[in-house]
């Protein structure tokens, strides 16, 4: 048997109604191995405005690497309670932010190691079918090596890296559109 | 590590691009540049997992939120939550969001001229079950305007979110009812190319699970991607 997958629609204006009881923007509590750090950020449309009515998830693995999922076969610790998702609807400037820890470095294809980062699905109205990304950190010197970064045209690279903004707090936006237009995935 | 299997891309036609000008506001919200095409990694294979601890065993009844009964036509929607190889997705994560009868969402951005139903808040969520099904008791939802263009109209839906069993197989859908005269000038619904793969978003009246004097059923069957037949040979693991 064969199908294909269903086809993807708007989350539209009212996604609160439906979305925002599983609300996370505490990726990880103070008890949850690993630096500790709050991202916070814009979603910016191609006028540069704030998206008032978008929402953000992240999926991410543990300071060890780990993902709390039983396809992550890694002999590596799990701490209890550690989902690793997070769900932000944006605010009526287009702000989000979350607290989390810097994941550890996950296997990628044939095994080799990916730099540290979190998986990023947005949906908004406006937008038919979710778009994906991902965040890596500032001055992490595995990025280099990173080999997802390393298919990204090196000029949009820094789209998807946070900017240290001070002590614990990084900041990345998410811009739709024009010169600074943030790197999307297929996969 | 035993080697992982990733997804299957998605058919031509089945999904809609991102910009679509009949839906007006696509036009500053979606990418300009090309998306950029990566492997399927270990972040991608896996998602959250959520269980019946996240839930109240009630949330899937929309008609018991409140003191009273919500105004409207009750109806049953169920179905399926199966993968592209008919394999059924079974404890995933089902949200839904809907207006009420008279095309309401107890929403403040929602200025439509009809009454809010405080009997009625329009969410619901559920696990499926070991077999993929899932199953929600409602309202019908009624049709409203909107300003995408002259005497604009949405058809009757039923907002949906669906995990799957990676954070690539997230889907947010929207099943339609059959029948309904307000879907060939809908820019959602028609954002999806392909005629046969838009006529399953039209859930199905369901004589099985309608319950006698009670409430008319609909199934609606949810496909999500599905694994390729062979593994990865450079499969991500240790």
């Amino acid at each position: 048997m064969s199908l294909y997958a269903s086809g993807s629609q708007t989350v539209g204006p009212y996604l609160h109604i439906g979305l925002t009881w599983l609300n996370t923007a505490r990726i990880a509590g103070p008890g949850v191995k690993g630096e500790h750090v709050t991202v916070q950020g814009r979603l910016l449309d191609g006028d540069g405005v704030g998206v008032s009515d978008g929402l953000i998830e992240i999926w991410q693995a543990n300071a060890e690497g780990k993902y709390a999922h039983p396809e992550d076969r890694q002999k590596k610790a799990l701490e209890r309670g550690f989902r690793g998702f997070g769900r932000m609807p944006t605010d009526a400037q287009g702000n989000f932010r979350f607290s989390t820890i810097k994941p550890g470095r996950v296997p990628g294809r044939g095994g080799k190691l990916q730099a540290p980062h979190l998986s990023v699905t947005v949906f908004m109205r406006g937008l038919l079918k979710q778009l994906s990304t991902r965040v890596y950190f500032p001055g992490e010197s595995t990025n280099a090596q990173d080999p997802v970064l390393k298919l990204v045209p090196a000029a949009r690279r820094a789209t998807l890296i946070a900017r240290r903004k001070s002590k614990g707090v990084l900041e990345w936006n998410i811009v739709l559109q024009g010169k600074d237009e943030t790197v999307f995935f297929d996969f | 590590m035993s080697k992982l299997h990733g997804y299957r891309r998605f058919h031509p036609g089945t999904q809609p691009e991102y910009d679509f000008p009949f839906y007006a506001s696509t036009a500053k919200r979606h990418p300009t540049q090309p998306l950029v095409i990566v492997p399927q990694t270990l972040s991608e294979l896996t998602g959250p997992v959520f269980g019946t601890d996240d839930l109240k065993p009630t949330d899937n009844d929309l008609t018991r939120q409140h003191k009273g009964d919500p105004i409207g036509e009750r109806i049953i929607v169920s179905g399926r939550v199966l993968d592209e190889n008919g394999r059924p997705m079974p404890h995933t994560l089902v949200e839904v969001w809907q207006a009420n009868a008279a095309g309401r969402y107890p929403h403040k951005n929602d200025t439509h001229n009809a009454p809010v139903d405080p009997n009625f808040s329009g969410a619901g969520r559920t696990l499926t079950d070991a077999e993929g099904r899932y199953r929600f008791i409602t309202i019908r939802p009624g049709e409203y305007p909107w300003r995408n263009h002259y005497n604009a109209w949405r058809p009757a839906h039923i907002h949906f979110s669906l995990f799957g069993q990676a954070f690539l197989t997230r889907l947010v859908t929207q099943m339609y009812f059959p029948g309904d005269p307000l879907l060939p000038y809908d820019p959602m619904y028609m954002s999806i190319p392909d005629e046969k793969a838009r006529v399953r978003l039209i859930s199905q009246f369901d004589w099985e699970n309608t319950i006698p004097e009670q409430a008319l059923g609909y199934r609606f069957d949810i496909v999500l991607r599905g694994r390729e037949a062979t593994p990865m040979d450079d499969s991500p693991g240790e």
